[in-house]
């Protein structure tokens, strides 16, 4: 069974975030960059699958060249090889844009699966992964948290996410499915992973060797256009209770839910 | 020319979802703005009778779409015929819930009718006959104003529980109408083979007006029970931080934070919560948060609107008891 991943490279979770002087970007320095903590699941899900299918897991990501570090770690935990597209037209490109691009990079290639995040948790948009399905034609289940693979490799199972239970969804394969976390636990790339990775094939490609159309990606091919960065709001300073006991402290809290923020 | 704002409503088991409400009062309050009216697109079986309740809300108009195959959302299902509600009457602007039914469903419509979608807006205004959107992004650390361009209707889904509710107006009367559409067999590649509901019907914590979450300072699973009683007591929902769920002490639906689960609710209570970035990220958008924790350094409280420093086995329950005393 062959396995498409579709990998974002995000700053890790545990960054500041600095908007740039022109309110439309964030700062980029000093910015540590992981993969997708959602594509982590997809990457772990599309080897588990080929460990039981066989077949090749390939890593497809859209983004500069220091994406090649996360597609080298998705090869180092056992994927089999990666395409990176990296061309600079692709500056400014919102998530139809990259759907665009992955589909060209898809459309050449034989797949019975395509594993993506639920979102990324950059733009957090959870947009590309549906946006990609539709541009192929192929059933999507999203928010996935449990996947189950006929014997015979044609329909797939998926247990999606809703509010307050799950839908338990079949499709036919080839199908592109979101993964959430609880999916599954991915594994870490180990030494051994990290030496073969260096040697597995990591194709670069333009969005000429596509035949995209520079007009359909970039900032002018945007559908969705950034007017402005803000910082959050900040919430106005918030009030210590103060008490002798605890008993005395819930007291005072109680009456200030009530009565004060009229809440409870 | 485009015209009128079209809201996508929710249903689950023929009863209409919190969200399609809101939906329907902001797109009122847009739609005003525009000098246009508002239409609601319900789809399920047997669904028609639903139709009065948005009007309340201020819809001008249902469109109905009844259908057998409509009863349990499927992508394949819905987008097809919203697509084609959509070519025919051309609205300026489509409005989901960005719940996991209306984040699906956005991305694929919009891909279909080649157009953009801002998902999970916290605020929406018409500048220039444009929609903008303001959306959080890096888990809410930035938000980002948006807008359209080349796009036809203009998709933007919004976060559940953060747009006010207008008051139903009984007297309102609205216009329901059945939706022209074709589904053919052959274009459902997906079916819903089982729907699975929790055990105990709580309100979802995307949905809850009230959540009381505990992390680990908890100690184990069983502490919990203290958490529940107040939650009971108070018709809150029990959320919980990563470090819980990675424990083993409470399922992964129930986390709260960046990788789990986004709310919004009216009162969060953070009981032996830290509050690292990765869980501020889901909640910093409550109304009003409260953290019991017994460490004054923790950074919870540097988000709380009320904070009691304080051993939680002792304050969560004298609460609970002051609280029935108030009620
Ligand atoms: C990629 C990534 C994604 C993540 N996503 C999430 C997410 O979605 N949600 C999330 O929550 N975390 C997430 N995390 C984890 C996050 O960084 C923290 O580790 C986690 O939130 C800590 O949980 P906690 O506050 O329960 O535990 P701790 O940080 O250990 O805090 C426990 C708190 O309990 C207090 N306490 C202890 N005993 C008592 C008592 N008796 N009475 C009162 N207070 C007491 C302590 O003072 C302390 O402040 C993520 C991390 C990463 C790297
Ligand atoms: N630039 C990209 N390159 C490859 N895959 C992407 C890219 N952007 C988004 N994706 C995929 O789409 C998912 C959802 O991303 P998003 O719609 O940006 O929230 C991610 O988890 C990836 O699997």
């Amino acid at each position: 069974m062959n396995i498409l991943v579709c990998l974002k490279q995000v700053p890790d979770t545990e960054s500041q975030i600095k908007i740039a002087p022109d309110g439309k970007a964030i700062v980029t320095d000093n910015i540590k960059w992981v993969m997708n903590p959602y594509d982590e699941c997809a990457v772990e899900e599309a080897l588990r699958i080929k460990e039981k299918f066989g077949g090749e897991v390939t890593i497809i990501g859209v983004g500069p060249k220091r994406v090649t570090e996360a597609i080298r770690t998705a090869l180092a935990m056992g994927a089999d090889k990666g395409i990176l597209v990296d061309d600079p037209a692709l500056t400014g490109t919102d998530s139809l844009g990259t759907a665009r691009v992955l589909a060209a990079v898809i459309k050449d290639l034989e797949y019975d699966m395509i594993l993506c995040g639920k979102q990324g948790v950059d733009d957090d948009s959870a947009v590309v992964g549906s946006n990609l399905a539709e541009l192929l034609g192929i059933p999507q289940v999203s928010v996935v948290v449990k996947l189950e693979i006929s014997e015979d490799g044609s329909v797939v199972k998926a247990h999606k996410e809703v509010e307050g239970g799950a839908f338990v969804i079949e499709a036919a394969l080839p199908a592109l499915i979101t993964a959430q976390k609880g999916l599954n636990e991915p594994r870490y790339a180990s030494l051994p992973g990290i030496m073969k990775a260096k040697k597995k094939p990591l194709d670069v490609k333009t969005i000429a060797d596509l035949g995209v159309d520079a007009g359909e990606v970039g900032e002018s091919g945007a559908k969705i256009k950034v007017i402005q960065i803000t910082p959050p709001e900040e919430r106005a300073a918030g009030k210590m209770v103060e008490g002798e006991t605890p008993q005395e402290k819930a007291d005072k809290l109680a009456s200030l839910l009530h009565e004060e923020a009229k809440i409870i | 020319m485009a015209q009128g704002i079209w809201i996508v409503a929710e249903q689950r088991e023929g009863e209409l979802r919190k969200v399609s409400f809101e939906l329907v009062s902001e797109a009122r309050r847009l739609a005003d703005a525009m000098g246009q009216p508002v239409a609601a697109i319900l789809l399920g079986s047997n669904i028609k009778e639903k139709a009065a309740e948005l009007g309340k809300y201020g819809a001008d108009k249902v469109i109905v779409a009844d259908d057998d195959r409509l009863t349990t959302y499927t992508t394949d299902a819905y987008v097809s015929v919203i697509a084609q509600l959509a070519q025919a009457q051309e609205p300026a602007i489509i409005l989901l819930g960005a719940s996991v039914q209306g984040k699906d469903l956005s991305g694929r419509l919009a891909a279909r009718l080649g157009v953009g979608v801002a998902q999970d807006c916290v605020a929406l205004s018409i500048e220039d006959g444009n929609l903008v959107a303001k959306r959080p992004i890096y888990a809410g650390k930035a938000y980002a104003t948006v807008t359209y361009t080349d796009s036809v209707p203009q998709i933007a889904t919004a976060r559940p529980n953060v747009f006010e509710l207008n008051e139903p107006d009984e007297s309102r009367s609205v216009e329901v109408i059945d939706a022209e559409f074709s589904l053919d067999d052959s274009q459902l590649k997906t079916k819903v083979a089982e729907v699975i509901e929790e055990a105990g019907g709580k309100v979802d914590l995307t949905e809850a007006e009230r959540i009381v979450s505990g992390g680990r300072g908890m100690k184990g699973p069983e502490e919990f029970a203290i958490l529940e009683e107040l939650a009971d007591l108070i018709a809150a929902t029990v959320g919980a931080s990563r470090s819980v769920v990675d424990a083993g002490w409470r399922p992964h639906a129930d986390q709260v934070g960046q990788t789990g689960k986004v709310v919004s609710p009216n009162l969060y209570i953070a009981c032996g919560i830290s509050g690292a970035i990765q869980h501020l990220a889901g909640m910093s958008t409550s109304k009003l948060i409260v953290a019991i924790n017994k460490d004054p350094e923790a950074p919870i409280f540097q988000k709380a609107d009320y904070g009691v420093v304080g051993d939680l086995f002792e304050v969560v329950p004298a609460l609970t008891e002051a609280l029935k005393k108030v009620l």
